[in-house]
């Protein structure tokens, strides 16, 4: 029997039985819907947090107090010894390097800051006015911290954008005092909206010297130490270099942890990719359901087409000529199937895409590729065994059946 | 090598040339616990071109005994030589080949394929022979002809007549060029009329050369067959020549 032949007939009966082969197509069109929406949405995931990293600027290396990694109970731990803060010294012992391009020290805390009546407990952030090149913030007034040194005290802030409308009852804020705890500060600018990333919700925060920052809190610890270097390739040599400088100003003790942008992203990229597998594996489950259901359904065509399999066999089909036309109706219904449904599922994924456009939904290639192969799959898989038995019917009970 | 001879080359009965020949043929059926045996030991040797009847009461085994000549079920016990093959010695595969080159069937419900048209109905065995499309359109359409369905052939067969449908049935049967025809009360379930039109085209293709063996429970229609079987429990009990 020639390909076409079996083909047009397998496409024949597909058509003499609308209601059937709808019912099957829109189960397989389902299944591969879902594995093409549900892994889109995990990519989307993917790509805001990672483009949310990105967006904290390029090359950054970060210094944070103490490690994290566990490495065992040493002979420093048995003393009883805490890890060393950072200082200031640090930093500026790390701002010598010439793999680093930028570099500013943070200190985070809660303050009350308040002007005239007005007052409210926000986060503050002592700096340097490097972190804004770093962080690439824009403006939406004056201008960023002033670039003093490091350990100079000056009585100015930055505030950001919820803080600046609310705070100065819709007068300009730039010029004015504000009052943060008990010192007074003037603001010498006002940071673009730019709403909640991955750290800080910025339009919340007010920005002061990092020297001004410690005395405010008491304390000469730094939160982190915020690194950009020159470019990707001197990474390793800058990363080693920030471990040097500070275990030999910590007397022989590692006892920071350096983190690399990369690192992190590679992280989350790995976990929201991972989670993205296991979206489109859930769904690949309902394509296996969808694979019963072409059984069952076959299995049906099976018994109502007795007498046309028990003529066939009569007129000298083969066993695997049988096979071969019951199997091809099962894989043209996986087919169209998957067809329409990944037209449905792009389909989908627009939409969402227009309901939040701050994501982007763009089904993985890998996810739509696997799911129409598994449908295919799953068409043969559960073809076969009512293929087999149509193969296996009695021709004469067969043809006896009116 | 199937191509139905001229009347006049038909080898003679009796003649150990013999198309069919079965011996001690039994086929028993499990019903229940019970063993029934539809077919008893026949013996029965049948030349190339002969016209037969097989009539007798209902559960005689003349069903049997034609699914068992058209080689759709296997005997139990005995041997079926078909030509000069032992058929019990076939595999499956070769026994549907047999019935695709060798063996035509007409049924009493014709069992055409309700979707595809009379043409498509006839084209068939062709298909599944792996004849290419445009030799199996003009072979169908040619058969068609000769049944004088020229002008249906495009009529599906539930816009088709009883006997209309019943002559797609045996263009189907015939197309292949068998060399021998089973069937089984062709005209079982036709009016007077489309029943001898019917006959008269099994007998015109018998005459072209055709082995052709009709079960049927009319007299008339058995009577005119020149070698009538008559079984009862599975058994000839009679078998009568002109």
């Amino acid at each position: 029997m020639r390909f076409a032949d079996r083909n047009r007939v397998a496409l024949g009966a597909l058509f003499r039985y609308p209601l059937r082969t709808a019912m099957m197509l829109l189960a397989t069109a389902i299944g591969v819907a879902a594995v093409v929406v549900l892994t889109s949405l995990g990519e989307a995931a993917r790509l805001y947090v990672t483009g949310e990293f990105q967006s904290l600027g390029t090359n950054l290396l970060i210094v944070l107090p103490g490690r994290t990694e566990t490495t065992g109970a040493g002979p420093a731990m048995l003393a009883g010894a805490t890890p060393r803060d950072l200082t200031l010294g640090d930093a500026q012992a790390l701002e010598r390097s010439a793999a680093i391009k930028l570099l500013a020290p943070v200190i985070v805390g809660e303050a009350t800051v308040s002007s005239g009546s007005l007052e409210r407990d926000v986060t503050i952030m002592g700096t340097t006015a490097t972190f804004r090149e770093i962080r690439g913030w824009k403006m939406a007034a004056g201008e960023f911290l002033p670039a003093i040194e490091m350990g100079q005290e000056a009585a100015v802030c930055v505030v950001g954008s919820t803080i600046g409308r609310e705070l100065f009852r819709g007068e300009p804020p730039v010029g004015r005092w504000l009052r943060v705890d008990d010192r007074r500060c003037r603001v010498r600018g006002v940071l673009a909206a730019q709403g909640a990333s991955v750290m800080v919700d910025t339009d919340e925060l007010v920005i002061i010297p990092v020297a001004l920052a410690q005395s405010l809190f008491n304390a000469p610890s730094l939160f982190r130490i915020i690194m950009q270097v020159r470019g990707r390739d001197s990474m390793p040599a800058a990363r080693r270099f920030v471990i040097q400088t500070l275990k030999e100003r910590h007397r022989g003790d590692e006892d920071v942890t350096v983190i690399t942008q990369d690192a992190v992203l590679k992280t989350f990229d790995g976990i929201l990719g991972t989670l993205t597998r296991a979206l489109g594996g859930i769904a690949a489950i309902s394509l296996m359901v969808a694979g019963v259901l072409i059984m069952n359904v076959m299995l049906v065509a099976v018994s109502q087409r007795t007498q046309e399999i028990g003529l066939l066999k009569a007129l000298g089909a083969r066993r695997s000529q049988i096979i071969g036309l019951f199997l091809a109706e099962a894989i043209y219904l996986a087919i169209l199937g998957a067809f329409v449904g990944v037209l449905a599922g792009y389909g989908v994924a627009f939409l969402l895409g227009q309901v939040y456009p701050e994501f982007d939904f763009h089904p993985p290639y890998w996810a739509v590729a696997g799911a129409v192969v598994l449908a295919v799959a799953c068409g043969l898989l559960f073809g076969i065994l009512p293929a087999r038995r149509a193969a296996a019917l009695d021709p004469v009970a067969a043809l006896a059946r009116r | 090598m199937a191509s139905p001879q001229p009347a006049s080359d038909r080898v003679p009965v009796g003649l150990p040339q013999s198309l069919i020949r079965l011996e001690k043929l039994t086929r028993i059926f499990e019903v229940g616990d019970q063993p029934v045996r539809a077919l008893d030991g026949v013996d029965l040797t049948i030349g190339a071109g002969e016209y037969i009847s097989l009539m007798g009461p209902s559960g005689s085994g003349k069903s049997t005994l034609l699914n068992v000549l058209g080689l759709l079920d296997r005997p139990t016990s005995g041997e079926y030589w078909l030509g000069d093959v032992q058929t019990s010695t076939m595999t499956d595969d070769k026994l549907a080949d047999t019935r695709q080159r060798e063996i035509g069937f007409v049924f009493q419900f014709f069992h055409l394929i309700s979707r595809m048209s009379a043409l498509e109905n006839v084209e068939l065995p062709l298909m599944l022979a792996g004849v290419p499309v445009a030799e199996r359109r003009d072979r169908a359409r040619t058969v068609l002809d000769q049944m004088g369905l020229g002008p249906r052939i495009d009529h599906r067969s539930n816009q088709l007549s009883g006997g209309e449908r019943q002559r797609v049935a045996i263009a189907r049967a015939v197309v292949m060029e068998p060399r021998i025809l089973l069937a089984d009360e062709p005209t079982g379930n036709l009016d007077s009329v489309s029943g001898g039109e019917v006959v008269r085209i099994v007998e015109m293709l018998h005459e072209q050369g055709l082995t052709l063996i009709v079960v049927t429970h009319d007299p008339a229609i058995g009577g005119r067959a020149h070698r009538r079987l008559f079984m009862r429990d599975g058994k000839i009990v009679t078998d009568t020549r002109e």
